[in-house]
C-alpha cells in the first residue's frame, strides 16, 4: 500500500534529453527522422518553387492565345476569357443570370439545410416541393415571362450540381423504401429489393448511363421520347438509391429490436412503427456516411460527359480544345476544374467530420 | 370482410402486387422493345458473336486479328479490363500501404504530406485525373517522328513506350516447369520452417532457403543454355515504329490514374485499421523489446488486417468498376469494345446485357474470394 502511494507521489522522472529540444525533436529526434524531414522539406520547396514559377513568375496575364504560345507559365487570359463558358456552357449569354441565381439559391438552401437545428421532415418536403421546382423554373423558363431554354442548352457547373443534388434528394426516399423492403419479412419483396440493389451495385455507373441513353429509347412506345438530361438524371437516381439503401440498412440494423417490439405492443402498425420510431433513429445515424456518399456522387456526375451531356468537366474540356487556345492551356483548364471539384468536396468532407463530432457530443 | 385484417392474407396480397407490378413493367418493356426492333430492322439474339469483328483493337492482352469473331473481341475487352484493374489494385495497394503508414508517422511533416496526398486524390474526380494524365503524356512527349531514343531499341514518344520484346523460342516449357516446381517446393519449405519456428521458438532461415529453391533451378536452366530467347527490336519507320513491345499512353494513363485512386483509398483504410488496434498492443510490443517497425509488422498489422479486409474488398470492387472509365481516354476495355460492337450491330440490348453480366459475375467472384480470405484471417473465437 505504501509502495503504491510512494510511486504515485514520486516526483516526475526527468524527461529524456531529446524532449528538451522541444518541438524540434519530432522532426530531428533520430537519424531516420532527420532524413525524412530533410527529404520532405526538399520536396515541399521544390514543388512550391515550381508552382510559384508557373502560377506567377512565368505566367502570362494579358493577351490572347498567341501571347501564351511557347510560354512556360500559366495562361491567365484563357481562364479569364473562358470562365463564363466553363461555368454555364451553351446557356444563352443574356440569360446567364438565371443559372447563376439558381446556383446561388442552391448554395443558400444547402447552407441552411446543413445546420442540424433546422432538420425536420418539413425540410425534405420543402426541398422536393419548393426548392427543386423553383430551380427548374429558373433554368427552364417558359413561365413568369422567362424565355424557355431547352435542356440541351443547359451546361456547366449548374448542370453538375443539379445532377448530383436532384439525384440524391430524389434517391433518398427511394433508397429508404428499398432498405425497408430489404429488411421486410415478406420474402418476395425482400428478393426483389436484394436483386435490384445487388445488380445496381455490381455494375459500373457508366453501364447504367449507357442503358439510359442507348437502350431506354428502344423500350419506349412510338413517338415517346424522353429528354436526354432526364434520362441521365433517372439513371443517377436509380444508381444512388441502391447505395443509399445499403447505408440506410446499416442504420436500421443499429436500431435495437426492442424498439420495434415496443412500438408493436403499443398497437402501432408497421408503417407507424417505421415512421415514428425506427426511421428517425436510423436516419440520424446514417447522415455522416450519407455526406461521404454525396461527395462520391458529386464527383461521379462527371461520367455524364461520356454519354454526351455538357457538365462542368465537359465545358472545361471543350474550352481547352477551342481552336484559339488548342494545346496551349490544357493544364490551366484542368487545374481550374480540379480546384472547383476539390473545394466543394473538401468542404463537404469537413462538414461530414463536423457532423460526426456533433453526434458524438450531443447524443442527438 | 374479416380476411382484410388477416396479417397472412395481407402479406400474400402485398407480395403478389409487387411481383405483378414488376412483371407488368418487364412485359410492357419487352413487347414495346421487340416491336421497335422489328420496325427498325435490328436483329435479335446472340448470332452476332460468331460473325467476324472487322475492327482493330489497339491493345490486346490476348491475340486478336481483325478477322476474329465479335465474341473474341469481347473476350479481349474482358482480358484488358482484368489486366488493368489487377495491376492497378496491386500497385495501388503497395503504394497505399506506405502512404497509410506515413499518415501515422511520428514525424509531423511526413504525416501532413501523406494527408495532402490523400486529400488531393480523394477530392478530385477520377475522370478528371484520367483526362489530365492522358493529355500531359500527349503534350509533354514528342511525336513519334521525333521519338526519344533512350537506349538501343527503347523509344519514348507521345504514342507510347516501345521496348524490345523477348520471344522465347525453345525451352519455354522447361522454364515454366522449373518455376512452378520451385514455387511449390518453396511453399512447402516455408510452411515447414514456420511450423518449426513456432514449436521451437527459434528463428531459422526458412525464408531464404525458400527463395533460393524458387529462383535457383530456373537460373541454372538459363545459364545452361536451356532456354533460347530472341529479341524483337523495334525499327523506326517513317511514320511509326514497328515491332517490339508497345506500352500505349492510354494504358499508362489509365493504370496510373486507377492505381493512385486505389492508393488513396487504401491509405485511409490502412490508417483507420491501424488506429483501431488497441494501444496496449504497441506498449506490450515495446515492453518485449520489439522495435517500432517490428511491432508494426509482427503485432499490429496482422491484427489491423482483420479490420482492413472488408473495406479493402469494396475498394477492389470499385477499381474494377472504375476501369470502365477507360472509354473516356480510348483504352479498349470491355465497355469500349462493347460500345464499338453496339455501334456496328445496333444490338444494344444484347451487348449491354453481356457486359453488365460480365461485371456482375466478376464482382460477385471478387466478393466471394475476399470473403473467403476474410474468413481465413478472421479471429477464431473459442
Amino acid at each position: 500500500m505504501t509502495d503504491v502511494q510512494a510511486l504515485a507521489l514520486a516526483p516526475p522522472q526527468p524527461a529524456p534529453s531529446a524532449a528538451r529540444l522541444g518541438k524540434l525533436s519530432a522532426y530531428f529526434g533520430t537519424p531516420g527522422n532527420t532524413i525524412i524531414s530533410i527529404a520532405s522539406i526538399v520536396a515541399i520547396v521544390f514543388v512550391a518553387k515550381l508552382a510559384i514559377g508557373w502560377l506567377f513568375i512565368d505566367a502570362v496575364f494579358s493577351g490572347n492565345g498567341e501571347a501564351c504560345k511557347g510560354v512556360g507559365g500559366a495562361c491567365w487570359p484563357f481562364v479569364a476569357q473562358k470562365l463564363r463558358y466553363m461555368l454555364f456552357g451553351f446557356y444563352p449569354y443574356d440569360e446567364q443570370w438565371r443559372p447563376l441565381s439558381a446556383l446561388l439559391l442552391l448554395f443558400g438552401a444547402c447552407l441552411f439545410s446543413m445546420m442540424p437545428r433546422f432538420w425536420s421532415r418539413g425540410l425534405l418536403i420543402a426541398w422536393i416541393v419548393v426548392i427543386l421546382p423553383v430551380l427548374y423554373i429558373l433554368m427552364a423558363g417558359g413561365v413568369f415571362g422567362l424565355t424557355p431554354v431547352a435542356t440541351s442548352n443547359w451546361g456547366g457547373l449548374p448542370l453538375s450540381f443539379m445532377l448530383s443534388f436532384v439525384g440524391l434528394t430524389l434517391a433518398l426516399p427511394l433508397g429508404i423504401v428499398l432498405a425497408l423492403a430489404r429488411a421486410s419479412n415478406l420474402p418476395a419483396i425482400r428478393v426483389l429489393a436484394v436483386g435490384f440493389i445487388e445488380i445496381v451495385r455490381g455494375v459500373p455507373l457508366i453501364s447504367i448511363l449507357f442503358m439510359a441513353t442507348v437502350m431506354l429509347p428502344l423500350f419506349m412506345p412510338d413517338g415517346v421520347t424522353i429528354d436526354k438530361l432526364l434520362r441521365a438524371q433517372v439513371a443517377i437516381i436509380l444508381f444512388a438509391s441502391a447505395y443509399i439503401a445499403e447505408i440506410v440498412r446499416g442504420g436500421l440494423q443499429d436500431v435495437p429490436a426492442g424498439q420495434v417490439e415496443a412500438g408493436k405492443s403499443l398497437g402501432l402498425h408497421y408503417w407507424q412503427v417505421m415512421r415514428k420510431i425506427v426511421l428517425p433513429q436510423a436516419l440520424k445515424k446514417v447522415i455522416p456516411p450519407m455526406v461521404g456518399l454525396f461527395i462520391g456522387f458529386f464527383q461521379d456526375t462527371t461520367l455524364v460527359t461520356i454519354v454526351g451531356l455538357v457538365d462542368f468537366l465537359d465545358t472545361v474540356r471543350s474550352a481547352i480544345r477551342d481552336p484559339g487556345w488548342q494545346g496551349i492551356a490544357v493544364l490551366e483548364g484542368y487545374l481550374v476544374a480540379a480546384a472547383v471539384y476539390f473545394t466543394f468536396s473538401a468542404l463537404m468532407g469537413a462538414y461530414s467530420r463536423f457532423l460526426e463530432k456533433h453526434f458524438r457530443t450531443t447524443h442527438a | 370482410m374479416a380476411f382484410l385484417h388477416d396479417m397472412r392474407f395481407r402479406a400474400y396480397f402485398y407480395q403478389i402486387v409487387a411481383i405483378g407490378f414488376v412483371a407488368l413493367i418487364g412485359w410492357t418493356m419487352f413487347s414495346t422493345a421487340s416491336g421497335n426492333l422489328a420496325k427498325q430492322n435490328i436483329a435479335t439474339g446472340f448470332d452476332f458473336l460468331t460473325r467476324p469483328a472487322g475492327f482493330v483493337i489497339t491493345e490486346s492482352a490476348i491475340a486478336f486479328e481483325q478477322t476474329d469473331t465479335v465474341g473474341r473481341a469481347i473476350l479481349v475487352g474482358i482480358a484488358n479490363t482484368v489486366k488493368v484493374s489487377l495491376l492497378a489494385a496491386i500497385f495501388g495497394t503497395v503504394l497505399g500501404l506506405g502512404v497509410g503508414i506515413a499518415r501515422l508517422s511520428h514525424n509531423p511533416l511526413l504525416a501532413r504530406l501523406a494527408l495532402v496526398y490523400v486529400e488531393l486524390l480523394r477530392n478530385v474526380p477520377l475522370l478528371l485525373y484520367l483526362f489530365l494524365w492522358y493529355s500531359l503524356i500527349i503534350l509533354i512527349l514528342p511525336p513519334v517522328k521525333q521519338a526519344l531514343h533512350l537506349l538501343p531499341g527503347v523509344y519514348l514518344s507521345n504514342s507510347g513506350l516501345v521496348v524490345p520484346a523477348a520471344l522465347v523460342e525453345s525451352g519455354g516449357l522447361a522454364l515454366l516447369a522449373c518455376l512452378l516446381g520451385g514455387a511449390v517446393a518453396a511453399l512447402v519449405i516455408r510452411i515447414i520452417s514456420t511450423r518449426r519456428r513456432v514449436t521451437t521458438g527459434q528463428s531459422n532461415h526458412g525464408g531464404l532457403i525458400a527463395l533460393a529453391v524458387l529462383v535457383l533451378p530456373a537460373l541454372l536452366l538459363w545459364l545452361a543454355n536451356g532456354v533460347a530467347v530472341s529479341w524483337d527490336f523495334p525499327t523506326a519507320g517513317k511514320f511509326r515504329l514497328t515491332g517490339g513491345l508497345h506500352v500505349r499512353p492510354e494504358f499508362v494513363a489509365l493504370l496510373f490514374g486507377l492505381a493512385l485512386s486505389v492508393s488513396a483509398n487504401v491509405a485511409e483504410i490502412v490508417r483507420a485499421g491501424i488506429q483501431a488496434v488497441n494501444k496496449g498492443q504497441w506498449e506490450a510490443s515495446a515492453a518485449l523489446g520489439l522495435s517500432r517497425g517490428k511491432a508494426m509488422r509482427l503485432v499490429v498489422l496482422p491484427q489491423a488486417l482483420r479490420i482492413i479486409i472488408p473495406p479493402l474488398t469494396n475498394t477492389y470492387l470499385t477499381v474494377f468498376k472504375n476501369s470502365s472509365l477507360a472509354i473516356a481516354i480510348g483504352y479498349p476495355d470491355l465497355v469500349m469494345v462493347s460500345n464499338t460492337v453496339m455501334n456496328q450491330t445496333g444490338q444494344a440490348i444484347e451487348t449491354i446485357a453481356i457486359f453488365m453480366g460480365v461485371y456482375l459475375t466478376l464482382s460477385i467472384a471478387i466478393s466471394l474470394l475476399m470473403n473467403w480470405y476474410n474468413a481465413h484471417v478472421a479471429l477464431r473465437e473459442r
